[in-house]
Formats: structure tokens, C-alpha cells, sequence
């Protein structure tokens, strides 16, 4: 990985993301403490220092991005394997794709365009997982909806049951015997079995 | 010999056939007669299995005496094939495979139909239940996958070789474990069923499948991380589990049967549930069933799936025939599974098993969702997409550790109702012992804020930490008790308290293996790997390693040829290991195999692959993964077989609860 090409998209997202809320909030407070000068140049220091340590966590996030994009596809050779985590000497996919991946991450292609890159190229299948669109987005959205539905259910469920009358004793406490006796012998065993 | 091992399979389809007919014959009807007819169909049953058995022992004697005049044979093995896999050849292959579930069918049948005497009826109609069952794989190896079929043409002199992946230890012993738990649900199904048809009163079925289902549960346990072990030691990519096919198709039925294993506690306790569990046993046993499907009909494509046939048509028609068959008596005899569902308390027991239940089946809904969606989609959209790891990792963790932190609470809560103040009282010390830990390792620089998946790593490892806390302090208090009154030591009175509640201890310690899994499981977010073309005297470092290539060195032998790599592994300047990482040249199949050399700590597995030569620069390739705490997955299903052989032991004392002449309805402590 080259370290001059390492201002990543996700390094670049990061300084505009911070940049911007920290713009919005300096305005307020200007509109409301009339420190415009002293708030812009704490603004731009804060900017350019951000600047700085995004560019250096940039700078790391290069074999970062190509272990993470790398797992996010898979070999096309047939083997079934995360493309990174394939381990044919002599693939005849592997290594090209590897080469290719590590030549977009190099280039500073943000991960949107080098996964579509490699979907155009190898088909939908070189991805490892659903993409989050079209229909694609049911295998993401069912697991959550069922997990949802069900906990709604179980709670409903224990509700209901929670609400039904217990049958309780009427206030005076009869003796029991026999066939009762021993009923209520079996519960309290099953009950507490230590 | 292909004769002779056809005739038996005829012969066992038709006395599987006579004992399933005549069984239901003497079921339908009553009188003297019909007992002597239902006593043949039990004898047939049993005498199924010799015949089966004779069929099995013809094809492994084909595969020592080199007979490769039976086509299984010539593509399954060869005259230099150790004997070993030799042995294993039986359960190689698509035919042979089916005829081993057919031996293991038979042998529990054969159990089953010896052990009639604990009640006859219920019995019976379990062993007509099973004889369908085994009528249907016998049909398959009659007319579809006869393992027994000749070669045509000119006899060949030698077999193309056993798949190189299948020529390792484990592979002995992998594939017996895990049909023995695919095949061993049969039996629980069937005292299911029977129960249904039967309207079985009270609930000594429900104790009878409870066990078999433990055993079986036990064996797929066991079957299903022998397989990842394995896939580790041998496919040399450096993990356990990759959310194959074939593997989460073992996964599933493991997943509602740990359902089952739970929630069947309730209908024991209170009387609860028993739809639920009757149709989740069937469930278990159609996934199994499913996951023989998905296996053989190449349907779903998977690395090691058997060759793609015809029978995947068999087996849908099959789940076809076991569905309608369980819904026709559940409609006909729902009335029987009624029960009134009572709570006392939203913290109870009961309510931390139907969540516990609702987990492990979307854990299980999920899997076949991301198994099966390759399949919807080239439907809907016309294209096939990948369904992989990331997926699973993504929405199976979050549900595991919601199951991890029920897990923790589930048994400090009693049944029918749990107070707050006790609630406290027992979750206390261990929240805070989880919560100091979690803090600890934050500490020392695990940084959950750095990426989900280290998010998950901490969060796994606090809750597991959670969950050994309260099975300790269960132990413990339970221990002193004990002690208190026999004057024993804390550990003998542990013992004890075990032994005289197996199943609820022996519970808390397959609980306290699941979580030494699961922190097996949270170390690979920090795997590492290093690949490198290494000559003599190169170096590589990775973590704390630094590995030297002495030398490479090559052998031969009649199965195969072998290079191997000669490196010394250093740690602090001081060489610590030699490890020779393999790669061998099948001469049979003329397929290559990895053999990994693997140096093992707790702390973690330094794990390296020779790939080959690069066959540019033609230097050796060696990779070199540091994966920390593997050895924590191994020892934790260790633990659990250890968890289940105690549930399995009978309690050493029964409880006497000394009841006074007046009583009062009082909540209850907690139970198992």
C-alpha cells in the first residue's frame, strides 16, 4: 500500500462529517456570544488539526480497506471462499482479483465504486453478502422483521397467559389428603427437584 | 460381493416394508392375532438391521479386497488407501453415505424394538414410525442410489482414490458422529408421532424423547464441531466455520433441538406448551432430513457437498409425505395437546424459556433464510446472489448475544415466579464481576468504539464472563448447602449437589462450555495472517513469532507424495517449535492436499499453511495465521459432552419434599 495515495474516502468523509457539525455549531455560537474572529480561528485550527489526524488514520486505514473489501467479496473460482481467504496456489481468479482490488484502494476509489467495479466485471455472485437494494434488501430486512414480530408475539403471549385468573386458594387453608395430597407432593418436587 | 450386497438390500426393504404394514395391522386391529402379527413386525424390525449390517460389512470387505468391479468402490478408493479410510469409504460417498444412515436407522430401531417392554403400544408405534422411515432409504438404495452398482466394460486394476480432503483422522470419526445425531432424531420423532397418534396419556413419552433427544443432541453436538475442527486442521484457510451449506444445514436441526431440550422442561414442570413441542421435534427431524437434502441434491452449491444426483427429488417428495403426515394427526388429535397456559409472573422461568425458544428458532430461521436465499433470488430476480459469512456474522451475533444474556439470567430465575429482591441478590455480583471485567479489558485496549465487530468481541466476552459467574455462584451456594448439613468440602458437596440433580447441573455445564465457545469465538476478530514466499533461512515475524525456514523436504510413499517445509518458530529469541507444514500429491485421485502444522495455546494457535510454489518465481508459499483463542472452542465442546454425559447419569437421591398436613400455594424456588 502507498502511503502518499492514503487519504482515504472513508479519511475524506471523516474530516467533512466533523468540519460541518463543528461549522453549525460554531455559527450558533457566534449568533449568540459575538466571538466571530476568536470562534473562526479556533474553527480553522480545529479543522486543520482535524485535517491532520484523519490523514494520519488514513495513512493505516489502507490495508485496512483492502482486508475489509476483501472480505466483503468472494473467489469466483468456485471455491466457495471469503476472496481473500482463498488459498488455491495458482487460482486463476485470486491472485488477478487481489491485484486488481489492492489497484483500486491504491487509486483512492471509494468502497461504493470498487465493489461495483467488481460486480460489473464477475457477476452479482463475487459479492459475499446481499447488496442493500432492490430486492436484495429482503435477506437483510426478514432475519430483523422475524426477529421483531416474534419478540412482539412471545410478548403478547405471556401477557395473555399472565392475565389469566389463578385458582387460589379461598382464604381458609383446608387439609388435603390422599390422591390430592400426593398431586401437590409431585408439583412441589417437580417444582423445586434439588 | 455386489450380489450379495444387493440381495440384502432387497431383503431388508421388504422386512422393513412387512414390519411397517404388518406393525400398523396389528395396531388397527385388536385380538390375539394381531399381537402374534405386531410381534413378527417387531422381529422384523430387529432382523432389518442384521441384514442391513451384512450390506454395509459387504461394501467395506469390497473396499479392503480392492473390488473395483463395484463402481463405489473405483471412485471411492484405492489399493494403496490406508486402512483407516478404507474403513471410511462406507460414508465417502452419495450411495454409501445413505447406506451408513440406513445402518444407523436400523441400529436404533433395533434399540428401540429391544426395549419394547417399557411400553408396549407407545413402542409399536414408534417402531412403525421408524420402519416407514427406514422403508424410505431403503427404497433410495434399491432404485436410486445403489451402492452396489457394477462397473461396465473392462474391469479396472485400480480406484481413482478417497477425495484427499477425506483422507484425515477426523474424517473416521466425524461423519459416524453426525448422522448418528441426524438419524438418532428419528427416534424422538417418532415417540412424538406415535404419542399424537396414539393420544398418549400423561407425559412418560415426553421422558423418553427428552433422553433420546439429549443422546442425539449429544452425538450432532459432537458431529458438528468435529466438523469444524476438521475444516481447520485440513481445508488450511485459517477458520472453523464458513457458513456453508452443508453446514449450517448440521447447524439447523441442532438449533431447534436445543429448543426442544429446553422448552421441553416446561411440559414436565407445568403441563406447558406441548404443540409447541411437538412441533418442534418435528421440526428437528424434517431439518435433518433438509439438510441430507441439501447435501445430496445439489440444490445449494456448497465446497464439500456429495456429487449432484436425482435423489434430492426423493427427499422432497419425503418432507412432502412427513408433513402432511404430522399435520393430518396434529388436526385429528390437536384436541389432545390442549393446555392451559398459565403465568404467574413475567420473571419466571417459563417466560425465559419461551424467549429462549423464540432466539434459537429466528437463530435457525436466519440460517435457512441465508441458505435458501441464493435460491429465491435466481427465482424473483433471475440472478444468484452470494449469501456468506458477512451476512450470517451480521445477523446471527446480535441473536447470540441476546441468547448468551438469557442464558446468564435464565437460571437464576425460579418457576412460576422470580422476586426482584432475589433476582438481585443472585445477579448482583455477577453483573458487577462481568461490568469490572468488561472495564479491565477496555483497559488494557480492546476498543469496542473502533469497529462492530470489536464491539461484539467485548460484549460476547462480558456476557460469557456473565454467564460462568452465575453458574459458579449456583454451584456454590448449592455446594455449602450441601456442606452444611454433611460436613464435606465445598468441592465433594459440588459434587453431590450434581449428583443429585443431574440434569439441572449437568445443564449449568454444557451452559458453562457454550460460553467457552463463545469466547473461542469473539478471539477471531483478531486473527492476523501473513503470507510470504519464504526460501531457506527467510524470516517472517507475526505477533510475537518470528519463523525461520530451515529446509523443505519431500517423501513418498505408495498413497501419495509429500513436501514439507521445515520451520522454526522463535519467540523472544528463543526457538520455541519446529513446525512442518505439509502438502501432499494424492497419486490415485492426483489431487493436492494441505496438511496444516499447528502450534496450539490457550492464548492462541500459531497456524501454518505451505501452499505450494508460486509457479512464476517458482519459491515456496507459506501463510501463517495467528489466530488467538481457537483452543478455547475445542475445550468448550469438551466441557458440553462432559455437560451432557452428567445430564444423562440418573440423580443419585430422589427428593423428598416433606409436605405438612395443611398446605398453601407458595411460589417455588428455582428448579432446573
Amino acid at each position: 500500500m502507498k502511503i502518499k495515495k492514503s487519504l482515504s474516502s472513508r479519511a475524506k468523509r471523516g474530516i467533512w462529517v466533523i468540519g460541518t457539525g463543528g461549522k453549525d455549531r460554531d455559527s450558533s455560537s457566534l449568533a449568540l456570544l459575538g466571538m466571530t474572529d476568536v470562534f473562526l480561528k479556533r474553527s480553522a485550527q480545529l479543522v486543520v488539526l482535524a485535517v491532520a489526524v484523519f490523514t494520519l488514520l488514513g495513512a493505516g486505514d489502507q490495508s485496512a480497506r483492502f482486508n475489509d473489501l476483501g472480505h466483503k467479496m468472494m473467489c469466483v473460482c468456485g471455491c466457495n471462499q471469503i476472496l481473500l481467504e482463498c488459498n488455491h496456489v495458482g487460482c486463476a481468479y485470486s491472485e488477478r482479483m487481489r491485484a486488481e482490488l489492492a489497484t483500486a484502494v491504491d487509486r483512492g476509489d471509494n468502497d461504493d465504486l470498487t465493489l461495483q467495479g467488481f460486480v460489473q466485471k464477475y457477476g452479482t455472485t463475487v459479492m459475499a453478502a446481499p447488496t442493500k437494494t432492490g430486492f436484495n434488501r429482503v435477506a437483510w430486512i426478514t432475519p430483523y422483521l422475524v426477529l421483531g414480530l416474534g419478540l412482539v408475539m412471545v410478548t403478547v403471549i405471556v401477557r395473555a397467559w399472565r392475565s389469566r385468573p389463578l385458582v387460589l386458594p379461598d382464604g381458609s387453608v383446608a387439609a388435603v389428603h390422599g390422591a390430592e395430597l400426593e398431586r401437590f407432593r409431585n408439583q412441589a418436587r417437580k417444582d423445586t427437584e434439588v | 460381493m455386489s450380489q450379495i450386497g444387493s440381495f440384502a438390500l432387497l431383503l431388508a426393504l421388504a422386512l422393513c416394508a412387512y414390519s411397517f404394514l404388518a406393525g400398523i395391522l396389528a395396531l388397527v386391529n385388536k385380538g390375539p392375532a394381531s399381537a402374534r402379527i405386531g410381534e413378527t413386525a417387531r422381529r422384523a424390525g430387529i432382523a432389518s438391521f442384521a441384514i442391513v449390517f451384512l450390506a454395509a460389512v459387504v461394501l467395506v470387505v469390497a473396499a479392503f479386497q480392492n473390488d473395483f468391479s463395484i463402481a463405489y468402490i473405483f471412485h471411492h478408493s484405492n489399493r494403496d488407501l490406508p486402512a483407516p479410510y478404507k474403513f471410511a469409504t462406507l460414508w465417502s460417498g452419495q450411495e454409501g453415505s445413505l447406506l451408513f444412515w440406513a445402518l444407523l436407522l436400523s441400529a436404533y430401531g433395533l434399540v428401540l424394538r429391544l426395549r419394547y417392554k417399557t411400553d408396549v403400544r407407545l413402542f409399536a408405534y414408534a417402531s412403525v414410525i421408524i420402519a416407514a422411515v427406514q422403508v424410505f432409504f431403503l427404497l433410495l438404495l434399491n432404485f436410486a442410489a445403489n451402492p452396489f452398482g457394477v462397473m461396465q466394460g473392462t474391469l479396472p486394476a485400480e480406484g481413482t482414490g478417497l477425495n484427499p480432503l477425506l483422507q484425515y483422522p477426523e474424517m473416521v470419526i466425524h461423519p459416524p458422529m453426525l448422522y448418528l445425531g441426524y438419524v438418532g432424531f428419528t427416534v424422538p420423532f417418532a415417540f412424538a408421532l406415535a404419542a399424537l397418534i396414539m393420544r398418549y396419556p400423561g407425559e412418560k413419552w415426553i421422558q423418553i424423547t427428552r433422553r433420546w433427544t439429549m443422546v442425539t443432541w449429544g452425538f450432532l453436538t459432537c458431529g458438528v464441531f468435529l466438523g469444524a475442527h476438521w475444516a481447520y486442521s485440513v481445508l488450511g484457510w485459517g477458520g472453523y466455520w464458513g457458513w456453508d451449506p452443508v453446514e449450517n444445514a448440521s447447524l439447523m436441526p441442532w438449533l431447534t433441538g436445543t429448543a426442544f431440550l429446553h422448552s421441553v422442561m416446561m411440559q414436565e414442570k407445568r403441563g406447558m406448551l406441548k404443540t409447541w413441542n411437538m412441533w418442534l421435534i418435528f421440526s428437528t427431524f424434517m431439518l435433518s432430513i433438509f439438510g441430507t437434502f441439501l447435501t445430496r441434491s445439489g440444490v445449494v452449491s456448497s465446497v464439500h457437498a456429495f456429487a449432484q444426483s436425482s435423489i434430492g427429488d426423493w427427499f422432497v417428495a419425503f418432507l412432502a409425505i412427513i408433513f402432511a403426515t404430522c399435520l393430518f394427526f396434529y388436526v385429528k388429535n390437536r384436541s389432545h395437546l390442549r393446555t392451559e397456559h398459565k403465568l404467574e409472573s413475567l420473571v419466571s422461568r417459563e417466560s425465559s424459556f419461551l424467549f429462549n425458544n423464540l432466539l434459537l428458532l429466528v437463530a435457525c430461521f436466519t440460517v435457512l433464510w441465508g441458505t435458501l436465499f441464493p435460491v429465491l433470488s435466481e427465482w424473483v430476480q433471475g440472478t444468484k446472489v452470494t449469501v456468506g459469512p458477512p451476512f450470517f456474522n451480521r445477523v446471527n451475533i446480535p441473536v447470540a448475544l441476546l441468547l448468551l444474556l438469557l442464558t446468564a439470567v435464565g437460571p437464576l430465575l425460579a418457576w412460576r415466579r422470580t422476586s426482584i429482591d432475589s433476582l438481585k441478590r443472585n445477579f448482583l455480583w455477577p453483573a458487577i464481576g462481568a461490568l469490572a471485567l468488561g472495564i479491565l479489558l477496555v483497559a488494557l485496549g480492546m476498543k469496542p468504539w473502533k469497529d462492530v465487530s470489536y464491539f461484539y468481541s467485548l460484549m460476547t466476552i462480558m456476557l460469557s464472563a456473565l454467564v460462568a459467574f452465575t453458574v459458579i455462584s449456583e454451584f456454590i451456594r448449592g455446594g455449602r448447602v450441601i456442606g452444611r448439613h454433611t460436613g464435606q468440602n465445598l468441592f465433594a458437596s459440588m459434587v453431590q449437589l450434581a449428583h443429585r440433580n443431574t440434569r439441572r447441573y449437568g445443564g449449568y455445564i454444557v451452559h458453562f462450555g457454550v460460553i467457552v465457545i463463545m469466547i473461542g469465538f469473539a478471539g477471531s476478530v483478531f486473527n492476523q495472517d501473513k503470507e510470504q514466499e519464504m526460501g531457506f533461512g527467510d524470516k517472517m515475524t507475526i505477533g510475537a513469532y518470528t519463523l525461520v525456514c530451515q529446509s523443505y523436504t519431500q517423501d513418498d510413499n505408495p498413497n501419495y507424495g509429500s513436501e514439507w517445509a521445515v520451520m522454526n518458530v522463535f519467540k523472544g529469541g528463543k526457538q520455541i517449535a519446529t513446525l512442518n507444514p505439509e502438502r501432499r500429491f494424492y497419486k490415485a485421485s492426483q489431487q493436492t492436499s494441505t496438511m496444516v502444522a499447528n502450534r496450539s495455546t490457550p492464548q492462541q494457535d500459531l497456524y501454518v499453511v505451505y501452499e505450494g510454489q508460486n509457479p512464476e518465481t517458482g519459491r515456496p508459499i507459506i501463510k501463517v495465521h495467528l489466530n488467538p483463542l481457537v483452543m478455547w472452542v475445542w475445550v468448550g465442546v469438551w466441557i458440553m459432552i462432559v455437560g451432557t454425559v452428567v445430564a444423562l447419569i440418573p440423580n443419585a437421591v430422589q427428593a423428598r419434599v416433606a409436605a405438612p398436613a395443611r398446605m398453601r400455594v407458595e411460589p417455588v424456588g428455582a428448579g432446573d
